[in-house]
């Protein structure tokens, strides 16, 4: 079989498998946020936090809850990296220093899973399941919460109440991320994924580090973390040990984030509206694997940083998928791509996270991509513009700009910074243009909660450290607080009734608009930029 | 006033621009305004001003800091670079310059009409007392007569004048006002032509409808509407982008080896935010108010022109809207064994010389339909003219021993043939005249209600803008029915009471809907006051104006058709001048990154599309470009983009189509076609 036929095969298999549980998925997933009833176990949470399930919030106290929430989780792993020492399991790995203690307690609660730290050599058992772990549940159901609250926006009329972050997120992860996570470390074990409770295996007297990989395999791509418990992430033969595994890899880090448009349909009404933003996130991401896979392919080295295993086109849709997702586990070296796949990926990731984008993240990215888009529409058809029966006045755009200005912000100050710094010189492994992208990438990684590594550049000092982290952070969180505050005017708004005046947003016009606005985005904002790194390199 | 409702839409158009022709260029930009406007323009660069506009402020304070560079490093490329960015200042301040500059001739020409009234107000005992106009209070009483100008906006509360109100409305000819009803509002600065009322004065001096509205065409008052507000948000978001792009440039331009001077990065910033949109933002909304002005409707305030672009449902009065203000001759009904000819005789002889609309109607249809002359022969000059009072309720003429009348049926001894026709056009709606020959009755006149022609149309029309009509009439749900069918409205509202209007709305407004409608009673003021946007008709009362949030001078109640359309037009041109604006950036990388950055990736170059000269060249270009396509939209800006009524997808998709992709194409031909000039310059080629 010829590479590019077995690449297409993959391709096809994916999107078979994706087109399978897209519905039963997306429907189960409405269900789940508009359920009235709670389970046993739900109720006894409850009870515990002291929380009144039936209770409705408004959207700052939603917000207060996503931010209280958040902030105690970085805390406690923060705290839990600091003491490692004293924990059990730790396999003699001592207290995570300071910094990278901070990095990665923001890192794993804002489902970014940025690295800056060797797994095998730095965490332990029990900060990896105790507070990893946890983070990796939790923060995706973080995400989801946030587009549910959204989407409640668009749903609700003249109210105030967006419902209960605590229910929220407590049915994200048990109702959602739990059952199917469980479900597929199972299938991982049977493809070969290894899970243990060693530290390692001695292979001919060699010792081989080892984990409870399965588990924590399966929550990393579905809840889109991407944080892997071995440094070589998917490329290692315990994580991701051939082209099956790897197959169903992409496949659980694309499943939520693209059966949210279904859910997402449901929860408005129409069907329809779901999956118009559906072929926006699938052209754009079908588009961007095909500059990827094709770079790679016509490359000068087209197998330099990849796995034999899984070849040039099985790296390339794990490349494509991870970068737009948010997930950022790896299986291949992104630094060692040519300029243009490089740039690809990058390009990914500076498209916002909504091809198809994170769980929960990528749903509300492109919806409040589509605020923008329709705004302008429908100054152009003449109209007070709206999006699903919501006008989209002053507060809307607000929101709506503060929500997308919040990553291009972080990440051109802090790279800019970076790449004055005279440390950052001996950081890099490259200088000039190919330089200029690893330090792009690695703030782009960061601001949109990638959390891939392009590799090619150390980032343990404490500029790095600390302004990564401080990306993570204002990348997430800015964009949330600014959601939320949107669903909070979304909802208390009338609903607007569809006449014939009204710009239908379920056919190829929308499409095309809502995809132009992504790239046009994108592009202006970041072409200035990328000139000096990704474009001068494939110019070459 | 029944002249004016006897007018297709088309011909108040036409007299529109005939009357306010002295006013202002009606709609058409002439390049003479550019340099009326110019010490306007110079005004403007005054940094209070700037700070209104956050597109512009940016570009004002990138031209000061390149003065500065220019002036310590002058070359002849910082040096124009400056004198662009400053010509871009510039040419923002002109294209608002311009837009206020046409406002202010109308505030000019309304000024003169604002004569220092001398009043003759009235004591309590009942004398009469001279003060100026400007002394008046709401409540008191002044006497005007003829020739004399009223002192003040009021309603009359004793006698009937023919009042001239041509210099608000344009229309030279007299109105009717009288005590009771709704035709009792005067405006202050109007003249009385005859007779004498007394008038009650109902607004504050200083507050009068002249002083509204030389306050409005002048944009004194001028608010950002809603719509204008989320746009600049959008706008000052964009500016932000563009402003951490280039900022965040220098460092990897100092990481890559190729530092770049803050005048190359000034001229970038400048191009890329969104400066066209920003330039012509405020000219936009002058100009859109200005376009009401000239189709003589006066708005409160921008948010109701906006509002108007929004409508769901349009409210129209059946008579004077959709029909024919007067009932038309549709039929002549031969009775009692007259030769149908003869009656259509008679009835031609009869109306020769009656001057009414009916009369009119009726020596139309003896031409169409029996092919008689519309005018008097020689012979027929003798005849007299009997005309109409409430007394006899006919009216005719006496020729030769022949006395022909028509009228109401009770005025004749009738048949029971002619009482049968008589009858059967009522039920239809319709009024019947019976005609009578020397006391015989010769047959029966049906004037029915006619549907002005064209409205069927224009119905089609809004219903493809998405817009519902609603005709509210009168008359019994039978004959509203038929009459709704024949014009093609959505909908109609029979046997309605001002509660009914009232209910209407408020059902309608439930839905999330937005209600236009026009109105001229007093019983029509809540209606007009709880529509989203009321126009009130100028010949309406002080009530009726005082409730909508427009008033139509012209009193023209098919024209709340057109302020939908301006409504839109006005959020159509911001929307595709922001697009064009937006699609121009792209154009503007291919020119200025490959200049900055070819140095040390000769790659770039391939970039170079557009094969600009030099480094200097291709970024003078790209902000000459930025800088004229400012003057060259102006007139856009003005006149608005072209709106044909189609639905929101077609709309979009052209718009999307001239701007968008015509805003990607344009800047590469327009920079490089400065370039081929630009590139002659020595030092800069």
């Amino acid at each position: 079989m010829s590479p590019l036929v077995a690449g297409l095969l993959q391709v096809g298999i994916l999107i078979t498998a994706l087109a399978v549980v897209y519905r039963p998925f997306g429907d189960y997933m409405a269900r789940v946020f508009r359920s009235e009833k709670h389970s046993k176990l739900e109720l006894a949470i409850y009870r515990f936090g002291r929380i009144d399930p039936n209770s409705e919030q408004k959207w700052s106290t939603y917000a207060y809850g996503v931010l209280g929430f958040s902030f105690v989780g970085i805390v406690l792993l923060y705290v839990l990296q600091r003491i490692q020492s004293v924990l059990p399991f730790n396999f003699e790995r001592g207290n995570v220093p300071e910094g990278m203690a901070f990095n990665t307690a923001i890192s794993f609660v804002t489902n970014t899973n940025w690295q800056s730290y060797v797994p095998e050599a730095v965490m332990g058992h029990t900060v990896q399941m105790v507070g990893l772990t946890v983070q990796n549940f939790v923060s995706a159901a973080v995400g989801l919460a946030v587009a549910v609250a959204l989407i409640r926006g668009f749903v609700r009329h003249q109210t105030d109440r967006l419902g209960n972050f605590w229910v929220d997120l407590v049915r994200g992860t048990i109702r959602i991320l739990l059952p199917i996570a469980f479900v597929a470390a199972i299938v991982l074990i049977a493809l070969g994924v290894t899970m243990s409770i060693k530290s390692g295996v001695d292979v001919d007297g060699q010792a081989i580090a080892n984990a409870p990989v399965a588990s924590q395999e399966a929550i990393k791509e579905l809840g889109t973390n991407g944080g892997g418990v071995l440094n070589a992430n998917s490329a290692h033969p315990f994580e991701n040990p051939n082209e099956w595994s790897n197959l169903f890899e992409i496949f659980l880090l694309l499943a939520i984030p693209v059966a949210l448009t279904r859910t997402f349909g449901q929860l408005v009404g129409e069907k329809k509206q779901g999956y118009v933003l559906l072929s926006v996130m699938g052209g754009l991401w079908a588009a961007m694997l095909a500059v990827i896979w094709g770079a790679e392919a016509s490359g000068l080295r087209p197998l330099e940083g990849k796995e034999l295993r899984f070849d040039v086109a099985g790296s390339a849709i794990f490349a494509n998928s991870t970068t737009g997702t948010s997930t950022g586990a790896v299986n291949s070296l992104h630094d060692s791509y040519t300029g243009l796949g490089g740039g690809g990926a990058l390009l990914n990731m500076l498209f916002g996270e909504m091809t198809p984008g994170g769980v929960g993240t990528g749903i509300y990215s492109i919806l409040v991509m589509a605020i923008i888009a329709m705004f302008l529409a429908g100054l152009m058809v003449g109209r007070t513009p709206e999006y699903l029966g919501k006008k989209l006045g002053r507060k809307e755009v607000t929101a709506a700009a503060v929500s997308i200005l919040a990553m291009p912000t972080v990440l051109l100050i802090g790279a800019g910074i970076a790449a004055i710094l005279p440390s950052t010189q001996g950081a890099l492994n490259n200088s000039g243009s190919h330089g200029l992208s690893e330090i792009l990438y690695a703030y782009a990684s960061a601001s949109n909660n990638n959390g891939s590594a392009f590799a090619g550049i150390t980032v343990t000092n404490d500029w790095f450290q600390s302004s990564l982290g401080l990306c993570m952070l204002f990348g997430r969180f800015l964009p949330i607080i600014a959601v939320l505050a949107l669903a909070g005017s979304l909802a208390a708004q009338k609903k607007v009734p569809v006449t014939a005046g009204t710009l239908p947003t379920t056919g190829p016009l929308f499409a095309s608009l809502l995809t132009g606005a992504i790239v046009l985005v994108a592009a202006l904002t970041f072409v200035p930029a990328l000139a000096l790194g990704p474009i001068a390199e494939a110019l070459l | 006033m029944t002249s004016t409702l006897q007018r297709t839409p088309e011909e108040i158009r036409d007299r529109h621009a005939e009357n306010l022709g002295h006013k202002v260029g009606s709609g058409v930009f002439n390049p003479r305004q550019l340099l009326t406007s110019f010490p306007d323009a110079l005004r403007k660069f005054d940094p209070r001003h700037q700070l209104r506009n956050p597109v512009m402020v940016v570009v004002w304070v990138g031209s000061l800091l390149v003065t500065v560079f220019a002036v310590t490093d002058p070359s002849v490329f910082t040096i124009a670079v400056t004198l662009w960015l400053w010509g871009t200042v510039l040419f923002a301040n002109l294209a608002e310059a311009v837009a206020e500059g046409r406002g202010k001739a109308q505030a000019d020409s309304l000024r003169k009409t604002k004569k220092d009234a001398v009043a003759r107000r009235l004591t309590e005992d009942g004398s009469e007392e001279r003060v100026p106009g400007t002394d008046l209070r709401i409540g008191d009483l002044v006497v005007v007569e003829a020739g004399e100008v009223i002192p003040g906006d009021g309603d009359v509360v004793e006698g009937i004048a023919t009042v001239d109100e041509s210099a608000i409305t344009g229309e030279s000819a007299p109105v009717i006002r009288e005590s009771g009803g709704d035709r009792c509002a005067v405006t202050g600065g109007t003249t009385v032509l005859s007779d004498r009322v007394v008038v009650k004065i109902t607004t504050k001096p200083g507050e009068s409808f002249v002083d509204r509205m030389i306050a409005l065409v002048e944009g004194a008052e001028r608010q950002k509407t809603p719509n204008e507000i989320a746009l600049t948000i959008l706008l000052s978001t964009l500016t932000i982008i563009f402003m951490l792009a280039v900022v965040a440039l220098q460092p990897f331009a100092i990481f890559s080896g190729g530092e770049q001077s803050v005048i190359v990065l000034t001229a970038l910033l400048v191009c890329l935010i969104p400066t066209t949109i920003g330039a012509l933002l405020s000219a936009i909304g002058i100009a859109g108010m200005d376009r009401l002005v000239q189709r003589n409707v006066l708005a409160t305030s921008g948010k109701a022109v906006e509002a108007a672009g929004d409508i769901d449902t349009l409210l129209l009065d059946k008579t004077g809207t959709i029909t024919w203000g007067n009932r038309r001759a549709t039929e002549f009904i031969a009775a009692n064994g007259t030769d149908e000819r003869r009656l259509a005789e008679a009835v031609r002889l009869s109306s020769l010389a009656d001057g009414t609309p009916e009369g009119r109607s009726i020596i139309e249809l003896c031409v169409e339909k029996y092919g008689l002359s519309a005018e008097p022969a020689d012979a027929e000059k003798a005849g007299e003219f009997v005309p109409f009072t409430a007394q006899t309720r006919m009216s005719g003429i006496d020729l030769n021993g022949r006395s022909i009348r028509k009228g109401a049926a009770s005025g004749f001894t009738t048949s029971d043939e002619v009482r049968g026709i008589v009858d059967r056009i009522s039920e239809d709606g319709g009024t019947p005249l019976v005609v009578a020959e020397n006391d015989e009755v010769l047959g029966v006149i049906r004037l029915s209600d006619v549907v002005k022609p064209g409205m069927k149309k224009r119905f089609a029309e809004l219903r493809a803008m998405g817009i519902r009509t609603v005709m509210v009439t009168g008359d019994n749900p039978l004959t509203a029915k038929a009459i709704a069918a024949e014009a093609g409205v959505d909908d109609f509202l029979a046997e309605a009471k001002p509660e009914d209007k009232m209910a209407l709305i408020r059902k309608e407004q439930e839905g999330g809907r937005l209600v236009a409608m026009t109105g001229d009673g007093t019983n029509d003021a809540p209606a007009l006051a709880q529509s989203d946007v009321g126009v009130a008709m100028n010949t309406g009362t002080s009530a009726a104006k005082e409730a909508g949030n427009m008033v139509d001078l012209d009193s023209d109640p098919t024209k709340l058709i057109e302020i939908v359309e301006i409504g839109k037009q006005l959020l159509i041109t911001r929307g595709a001048l922001t697009t064009f604006s937006v699609a121009n950036d792209l154009a503007k990388y291919f020119a200025i990154l490959p200049a900055m950055f070819a140095a040390i990736y000769p790659a770039l170059d391939k970039l170079n599309i557009m094969h600009l000269a030099t480094p200097q060249s291709a970024i003078l270009s790209a902000v000459i470009f930025n800088a004229l396509i400012i003057v060259a939209l102006i007139p856009l800006a003005l006149k608005g983009v072209r709106y044909r009524p189609s639905s929101a997808s077609a709309l979009l998709r052209r718009n999307l189509l001239i701007y968008g992709l015509g805003g990607i194409v344009t800047p590469f031909a327009g920079i490089w076609l400065i370039d081929l000039l630009v590139r002659l310059i020595p030092g800069i080629g």
